[in-house]
């Protein structure tokens, strides 16, 4: 009877450890905002998912979520603009494409309708963020377009070149970019030396002529 | 006695399916961390599960972080001191959750950005409800080696991209740097010589004063 009850305990745990865990978690407190970078060319789609948990004091865990607990999600694109900001609940699966290549971040607080809730703990935060070809759903893609295994293999395959080449692309821009950096700071080591010698040079000219009208006019010279 | 079976039964169905399909729950992220700051990242792994950390500091002073990986019990696995970049491969020897924190605890005024990557486990098979009795074919074979293939060279891509991001801020860092010290330079350069000028005056006039106060 125990032994029953312990098996199934056990697999119950498995099976916890295995349907509710879908990826690493960290902690945030209440104000605090926490925001991660993603580096992405052009025309590409993200994804990311979030679940939280609250530290219950009483029964010493943390527990699922609770209603009245949501993220507040804001996501920049290169230029810092703004591009998505909203609230989700508890729970939450945010999207966006990318529409110019560089670096986006994606920034997460909580925004508790009730501080109590808070008091004195730590939110739990799952977080799975994926880029790119990862995104596709393959056993979706094959039900809907009807493919063979093979034929979906040799798909993930072309998604997977497909980004290989958009990521090499948008390694040529970032080259041009950084080699357009490294042009202006020689231009500008080039003029500001020149210049300052100039005004270095006139300087100690103009020191020289003027203390020697002054000593001249003083009668000492 | 029929529910032990039962119970046992369940027990075993839902190891089998572990088995069948592992579970990735790979994650790869590049975050901020303020100086002075400690972020702690914490992963439930199965007993078994073959798992990389591989991290690397993309901007930030010398580009060096603290990184410490524990299992359950708290025992460290990997402990390296302001490291640039690096990566472990280990096989979760216990159940439970496994933590790796990054510290930046030993810097006074830089901030980094730090990209890390976990791989806990396979990939998710492409046909979850498969049940794989007959062996792979060579279409299939090489699908399936061309696909590692190409991951190692996303992967190579990565560090390749963080590389030079890392080049490029510093070179943009450099840019700004060198304007900024040029004009300031300049505006020393005129300040000091003027104002050597009008130091000099102001020593002879005031002698010259007090000489004809002696003398009357």
């Amino acid at each position: 009877m125990l032994l029953s009850i312990y098996l199934h305990r056990l697999s119950f745990t498995y099976m916890f450890l295995t349907v509710w865990n879908y990826a690493l978690y960290f902690h945030i407190g209440e104000t605090e905002k926490k925001c991660f970078i993603e580096e992405i060319p052009d025309e590409t789609m993200v994804i990311g998912k979030y679940r939280t948990q609250l530290w219950d004091k009483h029964s010493n865990s943390f527990l699922a979520a609770t209603p009245g607990l949501g993220m507040h999600v804001e996501i920049k694109d290169p230029d810092t603009k703004i591009i998505l900001s909203r609230q989700y609940g508890s729970d939450g699966r945010f999207t966006f494409t990318s529409h110019t290549p560089g670096e986006h971040q994606i920034c997460l607080h909580s925004n508790s309708t009730k501080m109590a809730l808070f008091s004195g703990g730590k939110l739990r935060v799952h977080l799975d963020i994926q880029v790119g070809e990862h995104t596709n759903n393959y056993p979706e893609i094959a039900a809907k377009d009807k493919l063979t295994e093979l034929q979906l293999r040799v798909r993930q395959l072309l998604d997977q070149v497909e980004q290989i080449q958009k990521e090499q692309n948008y390694q040529r821009y970032r080259e041009e970019r950084f080699r357009m950096t490294s042009e202006s700071t020689n231009q500008r080591v080039l003029w500001w030396s020149i210049a300052q010698t100039l005004i270095l040079i006139v300087t100690g000219v103009w020191q020289m002529k003027h203390l020697k009208s002054f000593f001249e006019a003083k009668k000492l010279v | 006695m029929c529910s032990m079976y039962g119970s046992f039964r369940v027990l075993l169905q839902v190891l089998s399916a572990q088995l069948l399909c592992v579970w990735v729950l790979g994650s790869e992220l590049t975050f901020e961390l303020p100086d002075n700051a400690k972020q702690c990242f914490y992963e439930d792994i199965i007993i078994g599960t073959k798992c990389t950390l591989e991290f690397q500091v993309v901007t930030g002073g010398h580009y060096d972080v603290d990184c410490r990986l524990e299992d359950p019990e708290g025992t460290t696995l990997y402990k390296e001191m302001k490291k640039q970049y690096d990566s472990f491969t280990f096989t979760a020897a216990k159940n439970g959750t496994y933590k790796f924190c990054f510290s930046n605890e030993f810097s006074t005024f830089t901030h980094k950005t730090v990209y890390f990557d976990f791989q806990v486990g396979d990939d998710p098979p492409l046909f979850p409800n498969e049940n794989r009795v007959t062996a792979l074919t060579q279409m299939e074979s090489a699908c399936v080696s061309i696909h590692e293939a190409l991951k190692s060279v996303i992967d190579y891509q990565t560090h390749f991209r963080l590389r030079e991001a890392q080049g490029r801020s510093r070179a943009e860092d450099l840019n700004t740097r060198v304007a900024f010290w040029s004009i300031g330079e300049a505006i020393i350069l005129l300040v000091v010589s003027i104002s050597q000028v009008v130091l000099l005056r102001s020593f002879f006039s005031d002698r010259k004063t007090t000489t004809t106060r002696v003398g009357s």
